[in-house]
């Protein structure tokens, strides 16, 4: 029938399955997130409590969108902040400039700042869009901390999950990994041994192994990829 | 006084307050009725057009998402009116009460409802009164609504024009453009329906479509719509050339968001702009109506017991659901039209087509009343229409002789074409 052709095609879509799914805020049911899913920003700290931001702005000067803003500072020789010279003073993100495109975490030489899975929080005037240290700052127990206006129904899913890809030369810090590139040990919530890059399988995770151990796998990694190219 | 104003029989008798009451008890119903139609338009389009693109449309307003047209109501609102520095100020705020007061008014003369069979033709009971389930019967209702549809375009082309901007006033030129050629084929379609009605009443052409259908293995299961008496074109031209006068699409260059920002719209904002969207769905509404009324024998058909006004009002809600649908159908399915292409099907297609079929349906009813001899008025037309297509081809012809004769002139001169 020619032009009447797409009016069945149209038509037929109403007896078919939908392919949006509902977002079932209030029964809990929200998809998974994808496992590299950049949401809210979060400054992480060591096991001892101390902070790894050692307030050195890279990440300010790495960010297109300019949405940060830090000023370091001395750390006070009795009570350090960081493990640094400096640390911190002033830390905030600005969420309504934030493109969540995660370079101040490759930035970032401590993994310092990660980005979390926390993407539902719509504040209500410009004062709350700007996330000060202490509301970005982890708390003791390691997770971020929940703002009046954000979302955590599905924090069971998300808090699992919740890890960055970065490339930073000394993932969690530890002095073995130094030039690797790897997975980021886990940020936000808890410790998580670092993983291997990317194309590492899962027998060269050094989770419990040595840094010789990781440098093997890395070594293998790159023969791979010569050989295959 | 009835004859002239109107010919509702309420009209006829002494004028008192009573009327009046009952007047103004019409108005604010079918106020409220086109209002109330109106959100429900908005959300029945959402939700029908996300059902057939895999969506599910709006559903967190309410349940299953009917409130979303209110909540968008109230958030545009309470939203801050913008008027342009460069905009004409009083033409810019005249602009959208002149696209929605003609939406409302077309209603009015849309009867939605009454009893259609026998010998109650549509009458209605209230406060012992009778009277017609519309707001207004004039005796020129047609010729309203297509004034109606002709003052719409001024909304729109004073709004693109004193907006101060240049994507509004190319959206204001195309309006006035498209709806200018589209009003002649869609007044012609209606003339077809004028002439078999024989009334320019909105309410003796449901009258008249009420009776007498068409049999069907001895059953009068056909009905005597116009859309089968004036045989189906006009029905099909008015149903373009309205969806074109609606700027529904496929025919919404009006507002092409990929081509003009927002179109005629695009500097308005807050509840001047609300009155711009309103008046878009109401038009299609009112639309829908009209295309009941006048081909599908509006609130006209068959009675099962219980009130027959009821029957009316139901027939005609499930008529003008079934025109909703198809406009929801189209703007799911059809591509919008290229500008030229728009033009090309008013100018060339619509326009002759509707034309020969009135000068048909005329000739038709001609030779009925004179009893012509369809034997020879057949071979005189088909003699007449060879010759002429004949005498075309000729011209066209020698034409094409002359032009190619000039160009090789031309050639052999030297001179640049």
């Amino acid at each position: 029938m020619g032009y009447l052709d797409g009016f069945w095609v149209t038509f037929k879509k109403l007896f078919e399955e939908r392919l949006t799914k509902d977002y079932m805020k209030d029964k809990g049911g929200k998809r998974d997130k994808p496992e590299r899913l950049h949401g809210r920003h979060v400054l992480n700290r060591y096991e001892d409590g101390m902070e790894k931001c050692i307030g050195c702005e890279l990440c300010a000067g790495v960010c297109p969108a300019r949405c940060i803003y830090v000023r370091g500072a001395d750390n006070p020789l009795d009570n350090p902040v960081s493990p640094g010279e400096r640390y911190g003073f002033v830390y905030e993100i600005n969420y309504l400039r934030c493109i969540h495109c995660d370079l101040c975490v490759e930035a970032c030489p401590t993994e310092a700042i990660t980005e979390s899975k926390l993407f539902e929080f719509s504040f209500t005037n410009r004062q709350d869009a700007i996330y000060t240290k202490a509301e970005l700052v982890v708390g003791d127990d390691g997770r971020p901390k929940q703002l009046p206006w954000e979302d955590w129904t599905d924090i069971d899913q998300v808090e699992a999950n919740t890890s960055a890809w970065m490339r930073a030369t000394s993932p969690s810090g530890a002095a073995e990994f130094e030039g690797i590139v790897a997975w980021a040990g886990e940020l936000g919530y808890g410790i998580r041994p670092p993983e291997q890059g990317q194309r590492a399988e899962a027998e060269s995770a050094p989770s419990t192994g040595t840094a010789e151990q990781s440098r093997l796998g890395t070594a293998g990694d790159a023969e791979g990829l010569e050989s295959g190219t | 006084m009835g004859g002239l104003l109107a010919l509702d029989p309420l009209l006829d008798g002494e004028f008192g307050w009573a009327v009046v009451g009952i007047v103004l008890v019409k108005t604010v119903f079918v106020f409220a009725l086109l209002l109330v139609s109106v959100m429900f338009m908005v959300w029945f389009e959402r939700k029908l057009i996300s059902d057939m693109q895999h969506r599910i449309g709006p559903n967190k307003a309410g349940p299953w998402g009917l409130l979303q047209t209110l909540a968008d109501g109230i958030k545009l609102f309470f939203k801050e009116d913008l008027i342009p520095d460069r905009a004409d100020r009083r033409v810019f705020i005249l602009a959208p009460y002149l696209s929605l007061v003609p939406a409302f008014v077309t209603f009015s003369v849309i009867p939605i409802g009454g009893g259609f069979d026998g010998e109650r033709q549509g009458l209605f009971k209230l406060f012992g009164k009778e009277t017609y389930l519309q707001l207004a019967d004039p005796p020129v209702g047609v010729l309203l609504i297509l004034a109606m549809s002709s003052v719409a375009v001024y909304g729109i082309m004073l709004a693109g024009w004193s907006s101060g901007s240049k994507y509004p006033l190319l959206g204001a030129v195309r309006a006035s453009a498209q709806m200018v050629s589209y009003e002649a084929a869609m007044g012609m379609s209606v003339v077809t329906v004028v002439l078999l009605s024989g009334s320019l009443s909105t309410h003796d052409i449901v009258a008249q479509q009420s009776g007498g259908g068409y049999d069907l293995f001895g059953y009068d299961v056909i009905p005597g719509w116009n859309l089968i008496a004036a045989g189906v074109v006009p029905f099909v031209i008015f149903l373009i050339a309205g969806t074109a006068e609606a700027n529904r699409p496929p025919f919404d260059l009006v507002e092409a968001e990929q081509e003009l920002v927002g179109g005629f719209h695009t500097e308005y904002s807050s509840i001047r702009f609300a009155f711009f969207y309103l008046a878009e769905f109401m038009n299609t509404v009112t639309l829908s109506a009209i295309i009941v009324t006048l081909f599908l024998g509006g609130p006209a058909g068959p009675t099962f017991g219980g009130p027959a006004w009821l029957w009316g009002v139901l027939w005609f809600v499930v008529k003008l659901f079934l025109f909703l649908f198809t406009f929801v159908w189209f703007r799911a399915t059809l591509p919008r039209f290229r500008y030229d292409q728009l033009m090309n099907l008013g100018w060339k297609v619509l326009i002759p087509l509707s034309l020969a079929w009135l000068l048909l349906l005329a000739a038709n009813r001609v030779g009925n009343d004179e009893n012509w001899d369809w034997k020879i008025v057949v071979a005189v037309s088909f003699g007449v229409l060879v010759s002429g297509w004949a005498a075309m081809v000729a011209a066209l012809k020698v034409g094409r002789a002359r032009h190619a004769e000039e160009e090789a002139e031309n050639e052999n001169e030297g001179v640049l074409v």
